[in-house]
């Protein structure tokens, strides 16, 4: 359970990340030679000015929001997920497969590509998991070793059994069964990427959520993440526990595959790590690894990734000043200390006058008493 | 006055506390000086920025009459001051030469000069009798050796006045001896020390002179001639101590802790476990009194299920415990008070109600189904909190960091008295805690023993061992040395055990 | 086969430079207590540094412009890193988080830089760095053919850089303090260390080599800039830890990667090799990182304090 306090200072510190982030990117701009108030102005209209930019903000933001919660909840567990965009692709691999190879009612389609997704991802994770459960291979390495081992698969897969029919660095067009686009959704939002994804990404923030604050699984998780050392001399399983958190990281990361294979895209490049998988890392730090929290920071990042090729068109600044911003917010974010030790302290003093105020009502109660 | 070290009012804050309360401080050339205060009174606050680790906020220090300014160990170095840290500041995987020369390398075309280094730190090392092989690698020797590198790394340094943290925490009361001796030899050779200790036995044995500290203020400084130990105390503390606890006569029933024959392999560089036999029974305190690394840590992990035993069996009530998972340990009746408790005790980013569940979480009441019902474990947290008097600013809300170190203790002895065991084992349950505290929590651990249920206590302390237990078991090497009844006995005869010997016999 | 390990060796080894002089960087940086896995991004900013430069002195300067570029990638390179160790050692970051931003600060800023310059975003340059064949040495027999033969200049100072960085790390002052701050940081404080310092010289160190590694990919075997280092960096930290953090050990694994990513390379059109699936040799670097962590996971000679953040406060 998180008090007040710390989700309060959770909100600052994020805020604080991003405006370090738009400030960084201002300068990029200006030291190019552009106007940085030109550029926000179409980044954030590029992101917002029709239903159908909002809906590619919305989709765009699908496959973050997976990847931000894979990451987010592996470091609940105390792991390091860098792996999501490896986990993304295998999860991507199994869809792309499954919609490639049947031929079913979309339904049942849609259904068996999603937990195939769910099952690539969690496996392809589970081996990290395993590794530092049972060997103590930090997950960090491993994870950033399966991604280019995921990387490769792909790269030799795809071209062998799925080549397009153009292109050696890429796989055919899913059929539109296999989509997770909807006509009424895509119409709703005048032929935008969106998706059933989404619906989809929020059901699982809400189950990611309720998981961790009010299940026995999400406490001993948490537990495990916090101390390990603690959790085992409770007789919490600790190897478990590492394991299924990396599954269930897998998992939302071979969803988040899925969205963006099947859902977002049509078909699979080869030789791309997806950057999602990285921008996840971003999108856990600035959420504070808390489910909501993810959510908002995905949507503000595929806010940015949507309005930048608006803002190129408009202006003549390059895209990359979106990836230059999440970079910089992930630093500073890495960086937050700075912000938390004064924070502490004065947290500090204000638990120290409630411990002097407990107290003294206490002895206010004790002589009432006598 | 020839004062060698003058300290004047030396102030150091560190985010909500004071850690030195403009402290005045001198030690006289040739002397033994003991700083003494208890946990977090600021002794080390006030070593550590003589020693140019820390500055001081504001204050000044002199050295054989003149102001100086220590801004890193460098600068203490130059001045001849070194230090002995408590927890040891050697790299493992260097050599004793390696790790004395650090910071101070003599070079030959900028290579690293070896030979030269080894030649010298033979010397100092028989100048001062100290025995060490300069080119073992630290990993392979002793913690007694070690303590003995870090003298000569002071030594090496020309260091003339010498800080000692707390230096007997890690030897037997034999080797205790030893240590004097260098000790006196230092100061025969010119040398001022400034002893950080709690121990008042030996800065009455040792010292010259005392300074007392309490909450970050001194107290006062004395000559050792004219004071006592419970005066020091008294001073350390501020009030009076009872030396003597309120402690009933025992009626121990039948026996609850058989451990049978049990051996269990160490970790890399540790002994292990060696047929070890000892029973513990209901309605009594057993004390495991041994100098650390001989095999409690074991035989600790080997009870509550951290470590898996080779061989030989362990009892709890009728059930064969030795195979059993951690968890079913627990429901077996054993609870566990553990040595460090904030890596084994507490999940610090965890709050205090969460605490408090830790191993309980998935029984009902506090959960159903898979589901936690907060609201029982705040108002079972509530009900733990005002039974062990914990202090908490937001009560079972509290993050379990942001409490002292007395009331973390007290949660978790809280939590696991709480559970109703048959057996507690407590492990150092009072290490670096305030007398307060102390006197608390071996009140607890006395009325479990008087409500009829069994106490273990494991502990490098060798009062709290003689205080409390109904009977001294003395562990050595993994093995048991002896098991005496605790009135029966005294300090000596167990240091002796400590060390190896059985009983009535000399070593 | 002999003629083909002839003619496979100069690619081999020209792959496998760019790696071992980023991962000695990776060693500094690991030895001093700081992970570094922005290798990757350091690498990026040094093939973008070196690319640029190049492409800007090569018609007036055609002689040394690829000296002049690898010279501003080793500087920019440990210059970026500054970043890295800012973050890490004066912050106390999370050092893991802050090497990731570090590989995407730099794959997003090159990219922004080199859009601005030529709009596609790549930056090609004309002339590389030539082969020489080595007269006398090339004359023995086996060896001259396979070492001495269209050899690059910058395998010889990477090599050169590599028996250095050996005398500095286990024969010097220099090098016995930075191990101490890898192992026991307060053992090197109390001895008077300034852990700080060593630790912001390891990770300019590493960035400087990492940058060196980048710009010599492009002028030995890419010619270009093309906005990714293509997880060379990564293969870079896989070698540091197959070599276990030591300096032969990372001359052995990298020139092992190289070996591997070469045959896979060139397997389409060798006949012979055409018969190994590309998706083994491809992956076979990383596998084996697993399997190496697995079976040190008792005896890691990882330094002790990597990855902490030295806080004077903590003792």
């Amino acid at each position: 359970m998180k008090t007040k306090v710390r989700v309060k200072k959770d909100l600052y510190m994020s805020l604080f990340a991003v405006l370090l982030g738009l400030i960084a990117g201002a300068i990029l701009m200006t030291a190019t030679g552009n106007n940085p108030f030109d550029g926000f102005y179409f980044l954030f209209r590029g992101g917002l000015m029709n239903i159908e930019r909002i809906g590619n903000t919305l989709a765009t933001a699908t496959p973050l929001i997976f990847a931000g919660l894979s990451v987010a909840f592996a470091f609940k567990t105390g792991l390091f997920n860098i792996g999501g965009a490896g986990q993304m692709l295998i999860g991507g691999l199994c869809a792309t497969a499954i919609g490639l190879t049947f031929d079913w009612p979309k339904p049942i389609l849609l259904s068996v590509i999603l937990v195939a997704a769910l099952i690539g991802g969690a496996l392809w994770a589970s081996l990290p998991g395993l590794l530092k459960a049972r060997f103590n291979v930090h997950e960090v390495v491993s994870t950033i070793m399966m991604n280019w081992i995921a990387y490769w698969t792909v790269f030799y897969l795809v071209p062998q059994y799925f080549k397009g029919p153009f292109l050696e660095t890429e796989s055919q067009r899913i059929p539109a069964a296999a989509s997770l686009k909807v006509p009424w959704l895509t119409s709703l939002f005048d032929g935008s990427y969106i998706n059933l994804g989404i619906f989809l990404a929020v059901v699982f923030v809400a189950i990611i959520a309720f998981i961790l604050e009010r299940t026995t699984l999400g406490y001993e998780l948490k537990a495990v993440g916090y101390n390990r050392d603690a959790a085992e001399a409770a007789g919490i399983s600790v190897n478990r526990n590492i394991i299924f958190s990396m599954s269930i990281a897998g998992a939302l990361a071979g969803l988040g595959g899925a969205t963006f294979y099947v859902g977002f895209a049509s078909n699979m490049q080869i030789g791309v790590l997806p950057a999602q998988g990285f921008d996840g890392i971003a999108v856990a730090l600035l959420g504070a690894n808390s489910p909501w929290g993810v959510f908002l920071a995905a949507l503000f990042f595929g806010l940015l990734h949507t309005g930048k090729g608006f803002m190129n068109a408009m202006t003549s600044i390059p895209p990359e000043i979106a990836d230059t911003i999440i970079a910089t917010i992930i630093y500073f974010a890495a960086t937050s200390v700075l912000i938390e030790r004064n924070w502490d302290k004065i947290n500090k003093i204000r638990l120290d006058f409630m411990i002097r105020k407990r107290e003294a009502e206490q002895l206010e109660a004790d002589s009432g008493g006598e | 006055m020839n004062h060698i070290v003058e300290m004047v009012d030396i102030r150091k804050e560190f985010p909500g506390v004071v850690a030195c309360d403009d402290i005045t401080f001198k030690v006289k050339k040739g002397e033994i000086h003991a700083l003494l205060g208890e946990n977090g009174a600021g002794k080390s606050t006030l070593m550590n920025i003589l020693f140019g680790l820390y500055q001081q906020d504001s204050g000044s220090i002199y050295l054989r009459g003149d102001k100086v300014s220590i801004t890193n160990p460098n600068i203490a170095n130059d001045l001849g001051i070194g230090m002995v840290h408590q927890h040891f500041k050697l790299v493992h995987n260097f050599t004793v030469t390696e790790n004395i020369i650090l910071g101070l390398e003599p070079t030959k075309a900028f290579m690293i000069n070896t030979r030269s280094a080894f030649a010298r730190i033979s010397d100092l090392s028989k100048q001062y009798g100290l025995n060490v092989d300069p080119d073992a690698l630290i990993s392979d020797i002793s913690v007694g050796m070690q303590q003995r590198v870090e003298i000569l790394k002071m030594l090496y340094r020309d260091a003339e006045i010498l800080i000692f943290d707390e230096p007997t925490a890690v030897l037997t009361p034999q080797e205790v001896q030893e240590m004097m001796k260098i000790m006196r030899g230092l100061i025969d050779e010119g040398k001022t020390i400034i002893l950080i200790t709690h121990k008042l036995r030996e800065i009455m044995a040792i010292a010259d002179r005392c300074t007392v500290i309490r909450w970050g203020k001194v107290v006062g400084t004395v000559n050792t001639e004219d004071t006592s130990e419970e005066k020091l105390a008294e001073m350390m503390v501020g009030r009076k101590v009872l030396f003597e606890l309120n402690k009933k006569e025992a009626h121990p029933r039948k026996e609850i802790l058989s451990i049978e024959e049990l051996s269990v392999s160490g970790s890399a560089g540790r002994k292990g476990l060696k047929n070890f036999t000892l029973g513990v029974r209901c309605g009594e305190i057993v004390g495991l009194a041994g100098i650390d690394g001989n095999g409690q840590k074991e035989l600790v992990e080997a009870i509550i299920g951290l470590r898996k035993a080779d061989s030989g069996r362990i009892m709890l009530g009728d059930e064969d415990i030795s195979t059993l998972s951690i968890r079913e340990r627990i429901e077996t009746g054993l609870a566990h008070i553990p040595e460090d408790r904030h890596k084994h005790g507490l999940v610090l980013d965890y709050t205090v109600q969460e605490n408090m569940i830790l191993k309980t979480y998935y029984r009902e009441p506090y959960s159903s189904k898979g589901l936690l019902d907060w609201s029982f474990i705040y108002e079972h947290a509530e009900n733990v909190i005002r039974d062990f008097d914990i202090r908490a600013g937001e009560g079972a809300d509290s993050l379990a960091r942001s409490l002292s170190g007395g009331n973390q203790q007290k949660a978790i002895v809280g939590r696991e008295i709480d559970s109703n065991p048959d057996l507690l084992i407590a492990v150092q349950p009072t290490r670096g805690l305030d007398v307060g505290a102390i006197e608390y929590i071996h009140q607890r651990l006395l009325e479990q023993r008087d409500q009829g249920k069994a106490v273990f206590m494991i502990s490098l302390e060798l009062d709290e061992i003689l205080d409390l237990s109904d009977r001294i078991a003395v562990i050595y090497n993994g093995e048991l040395v002896d098991i005496v009844d605790a009135d029966k006995t005294d300090e000596n005869e167990i240091g002796l055990m400590m060390a190896g010997g059985k009983r009535g016999v000399a070593t | 086969m002999v003629d083909l390990i002839y003619q496979l060796f100069p690619y081999a080894i020209a792959f496998t430079i760019p790696l071992l002089i980023t991962s000695l960087g990776g060693l500094f940086s690991e030895r001093s207590g700081v992970i570094n896995i922005g290798l990757e991004g350091l690498m990026l900013m040094g093939m973008f540094v070196g690319a640029f430069t190049i492409t800007r002195i090569e018609m007036t300067n055609p002689a040394t412009a690829v000296w002049i570029g690898l010279l501003a990638a080793v500087f920019f390179g440990a210059l970026f890193a500054l970043l890295h160790a800012f973050a890490c050692v004066t912050l106390n970051a999370n050092q893991v988080i802050s090497g990731i931003a570090i590989n995407m600060i730099a794959s997003a800023v090159t990219v922004y830089l080199a859009r601005l310059i030529t709009g596609s975003g790549n930056v090609q340059i004309i002339r590389g760095m030539s082969r020489v064949t080595i007269p006398i040495l090339s004359e023995i027999p086996v060896l001259g053919r396979l070492l001495f033969t269209q050899t690059y200049a910058t395998t010889w100072l990477v090599l050169f850089i590599l028996a250095f960085a050996t005398f500095l790390l286990y024969k010097t002052r220099f090098g016995l303090r930075l191990r101490a701050c890898g192992e026991h940081p307060h053992a090197a404080d109390s001895a008077g260390v300034n852990v700080y310092l060593m630790r912001y010289m390891a990770v300019m160190i590493s960035g400087a080599c990492a940058g060196l590694g980048g710009a010599t990919f492009i002028v030995t075997l890419s010619g270009e800039f093309n906005g990714t280092a293509a997880g060379l960096g990564f293969l870079a930290l896989a070698a540091l830890i197959f070599g276990q953090w030591k300096p032969w050990g990372i001359l052995g694994a990298t020139f092992f990667f190289g070996f591997a990513s070469t045959i896979a390379n060139v397997s389409q059109v060798i006949p012979v090799l055409s018969q190994i699936p590309g998706i083994y040799l491809k992956t076979f670097p990383y596998v084996i990182t697993l399997i190496a962590l697995v079976l040190s996971s008792k005896s890691s000679q990882a330094p002790k304090a990597v990855g902490e953040p030295y806080d004077k406060g903590k003792r």
